[in-house]
């Protein structure tokens, strides 16, 4: 079995991601970008574990921790993020500037 | 360990055998010395404040019940000699690496003891007068117990290891102490450059460590001259490098040039902590250091030592020079303290173990003996500059008479500590082949004498000049300045060559016991030629001296210009000589008279302003240019450098989320791209 087709499909979401990560303004929006790069690398860890197909099933562990790391991370980022909107009536990054010199 | 130590050593003597106890009781309790300052550190904090002199008191009875220890173990080591060292594992670094923690009780280990303790109590005891009325009494004493415990720590180190833990203690002591007036932001500054000078050096000292201690595979003292005795390959391998970078650590610490800078400053502290840390001990570590690592010099680091000499000899001359143009009393004791660790840090360089530790061990008890002395003065006549006192012998006579002990100590006159210990020095540096140095330590001696005669002239002779009422200082002053003019006049007697009285062990026996067999140059007798050389260059600087600063100067001006004060007395001779010439023998006497006026006022004045300005040409060459633009332009343009990069680095931080996130994906398409390329 060829892994290109869903290595071409990762590649394409990790560069939505990237791209959403870079240009999006809406902290929900950024938050979901990372998801998306998330996603991207378990497709990547799936595909080659399913041509691989290693005693242990390393890559399947692995896509297993990131989706179990990504959700405490959304949940803690949309946490942080309610509690901005809360003080500053905001969810823009360009009105987060407080963490320069 | 040890035992296996000592049996190579008396192997390698061959003749030599090793006397050496194990110290008994003492040696094994000594370890409650270094327990104590820091207790007595957490109960002057925290119970001090309520007593009455803010917690002094607990500094003072650390300190004393200390010298019993010190000096029980001192006259034990005299007798029938000790040497043994308590460790107790702590941990071990990759498996391999043990790292212990202990004591040891050997003559150099005891020596130490026995002056921290000994000059410790004193300028303890002296501080409960000096400081009192001051603002932070208790911080002040908290942080010299720190200072006594850390320092303690430094020379019962067992390994290099602990070594670091107690030089990095004294170096915290130092900066919270030179800090101490922290209102004036002057002082503050002192500290950070005596704080940020010790860490450059300190880089050397961990580096050193870690080579040395890596390549025989344990940090210990013991064995570290096991496998310098053994030639191990391993270590001759890595031993100029790594002696080179140990020196550069005992460098900072003990002030040598160019590392120097920080010592004149650091004397913006209280006077009792100039004369116990920045005289007396803490800048001895380096010195110490050195005497500790000897087997690894004189054995395998050879080619380290020419250069070690050299900065030696650059310190001792050149900085002793600066000496001379010093008006601030405790700036001329500071540039002599460098000069002075010059002589030793060139001796031990030399080969001169027992030289340069004898040196150390003198040189505390007169030079904080100056210190406590000007200080007494300072607290007389509230100033520290020489133009605002003189004739003060009159007011203060027990710290003139004491002052000038540890001055004539210190230029070296016979029969005080300061003659038998220079003479030392100059002996081994004649052994050792190093003539030119040799010459230069006579010529620093010449300085040494002058610029003392300077300070002395200035502050106790002639006409007071200050505004304050000067007045004796309170006795529990006084007391300490006597104590230490005791052993300042009589400690040098303790090592004259070729002397030994029966049933005590010679000075050089039980100091050198660990490095028995080493060539460690000791003469069999007194070199009198060369003493008499020594002494002479110091007289002929007395009497230089006394030439130029003997007289009463009205103005600042002429105070400040040798070429007035020479020409002063020179004026008076002459006019004295005219009057006999003319008046009783005119006749007869006159061309004589004539001739003798001649060879006065073209000769020896021509002589006396020629070398007197040479010489004030030359300090004023090496302080203003090499000192102040030369050295600290260059720590000063590092500083700025890294203010310059640290400012241009700044910008990048923008607080821009996005613009973070940019540069990572930059970076990693950038690695992707280089990969690419690569494969």
């Amino acid at each position: 079995m060829l892994v290109n087709q869903f290595l071409v499909i990762a590649a394409a979401l990790f560069a939505l991601g990237t791209y959403g990560l870079m240009v999006r303004r809406n902290i929900v929006l950024i938050l979901l970008s990372v998801e998306l790069m998330l996603n991207a690398v378990n497709i990547n860890l799936i595909a080659f574990e399913s041509m691989i197909r290693s005693a242990d099933a390393t890559g399947q562990v692995f896509s297993i921790f990131i989706i179990t790391i990504a959700a405490a991370e959304v949940g803690i980022g949309l946490a942080i993020v309610l509690m901005i909107f809360r003080n500053r009536k905001s969810a823009d990054v360009d009105d987060l500037n407080l963490m320069r010199w | 360990m040890l035992n296996a130590l000592s049996v190579l050593a008396t192997e390698e003597a061959g003749h030599v055998e090793i006397i050496a106890g194990d110290g008994g009781w003492w040696a094994d309790t000594a370890g409650i010395m270094l327990l104590l300052p820091f207790v007595a550190f957490i109960l002057i904090l925290f119970v001090g404040k309520k007593m009455k002199n803010q917690g002094g008191e607990i500094a003072v009875a650390a300190l004393a019940i200390n010298l019993i220890w010190a000096a029980v173990l001192f006259v034990m080591n005299m007798t029938e000699g000790v040497l043994t060292e308590t460790v107790f594992e702590i941990g071990r670094i990759g498996g391999d690496l043990v790292f212990e923690l202990g004591w040891v009780v050997d003559g150099l280990s005891i020596m130490m003891y026995f002056l921290v303790n000994f000059v410790g109590l004193l300028v303890f005891i002296y501080a409960l007068g000096y400081m009192k009325g001051d603002v932070r009494v208790n911080n002040f004493f908290a942080a010299f117990s720190l200072f006594a415990g850390a320092m303690l720590v430094l020379v019962s180190a067992p390994n290099l290891i602990q070594l670091i833990i107690g030089w990095e203690g004294v170096g915290l002591a130092s900066y919270l102490l030179i800090g101490h007036y922290w209102e004036d932001l002057d002082n503050v500054r002192a500290g950070n450059k005596a704080f940020m000078t010790n860490k450059v050096a300190d880089i050397g000292l961990i580096l050193g460590t870690i080579l040395v201690g890596v390549s025989i595979g344990d940090f210990g003292f013991a064995e570290l001259d096991l496998a310098s005795f053994a030639h191990d390959e391993a270590l001759a391998a890595v031993a100029v490098t790594g002696g080179l970078l140990l020196f550069f650590g005992a460098m900072g610490k003990s002030a040598q040039f160019p590392m120097h800078i920080w010592l004149p400053d650091a004397m913006a502290g209280p006077t009792p902590v100039s004369a116990l840390m920045h005289a007396a001990t803490m800048v001895t570590a380096g010195v110490y250091l050195m005497a500790r690592t000897f087997p690894l010099f004189q054995n395998l680091a050879q080619e380290a030592r020419p250069w070690m000499v050299a900065i030696g000899g650059i310190t001792l001359f050149a900085i002793g020079l600066l000496a001379l143009v010093q008006n601030d009393i405790k700036k001329v004791l500071a540039y002599s303290t460098v000069s002075q660790l010059g002589y030793m840090m060139t001796a031990i360089a030399a080969g001169g173990y027992t030289a340069g530790l004898f040196h150390l061990f003198t040189h505390a008890f007169f030079k904080a003996l100056l210190f406590l002395g000007a200080g007494s003065v300072i607290h007389a006549v509230h100033s520290n500059n020489m133009n605002d006192m003189g004739g003060l012998r009159k007011f203060m006579p027990t710290t003139y008479w004491t002052f000038m002990v540890g001055s004539l100590a210190l230029a070296g006159i016979f029969p005080l500590a300061g003659f038998w210990s220079k003479d030392e020095i100059l002996a081994t540096l004649g052994h050792e082949g190093y003539t030119v140095v040799m010459w230069i330590a006579i010529a620093g001696a010449f300085v040494t004498a002058l610029y003392m005669t300077r300070t002395v002239s200035l502050t106790f002779f002639g006409r007071y000049k200050g505004t304050a009422h000067p007045h004796e200082s309170p006795r529990i002053m006084t007391w300490p300045l006597i104590g230490l003019a005791i052993p300042s006049a009589l400690f040098g007697l303790v090592n004259i060559p070729g002397v030994s009285l029966p049933g005590i062990q010679n000075f050089t026996t039980w100091l050198g016991v660990r490095v028995v067999g080493m060539g460690d140059h000791h003469a069999e007798g007194i070199d009198l030629a060369l003493a008499a050389l020594g002494m002479a260059a110091a007289l002929l600087g007395v009497w230089l001296g006394l030439a130029i600063w003997g007289q009463d100067r009205e103005t600042q001006e002429e105070r400040d210009t040798l070429d007035v004060p020479v020409l002063y007395p020179l004026l008076r001779r002459k006019y004295y000589i005219d009057d006999a010439a003319l008046g009783l023998v005119a006749f007869i006497m006159g061309p004589l008279a004539r001739a003798v006026v001649w060879f006065n006022t073209y000769v020896l004045d021509g002589i006396i302003n020629g070398v007197a300005g040479s010489m004030k040409v030359l300090g004023g060459f090496v302080y203003n240019i090499l000192d102040q633009r030369g050295v600290d332009g260059f720590a000063n343009g590092l500083s700025a450098a890294a203010d310059g990069a640290g400012g241009g680095m700044r910008r990048l931080q923008t607080g821009r989320v996005q613009q973070y996130a940019a540069f990572a994906v930059g970076g990693a398409v950038l690695l992707v791209v280089i990969f690419v390329i690569a494969i």
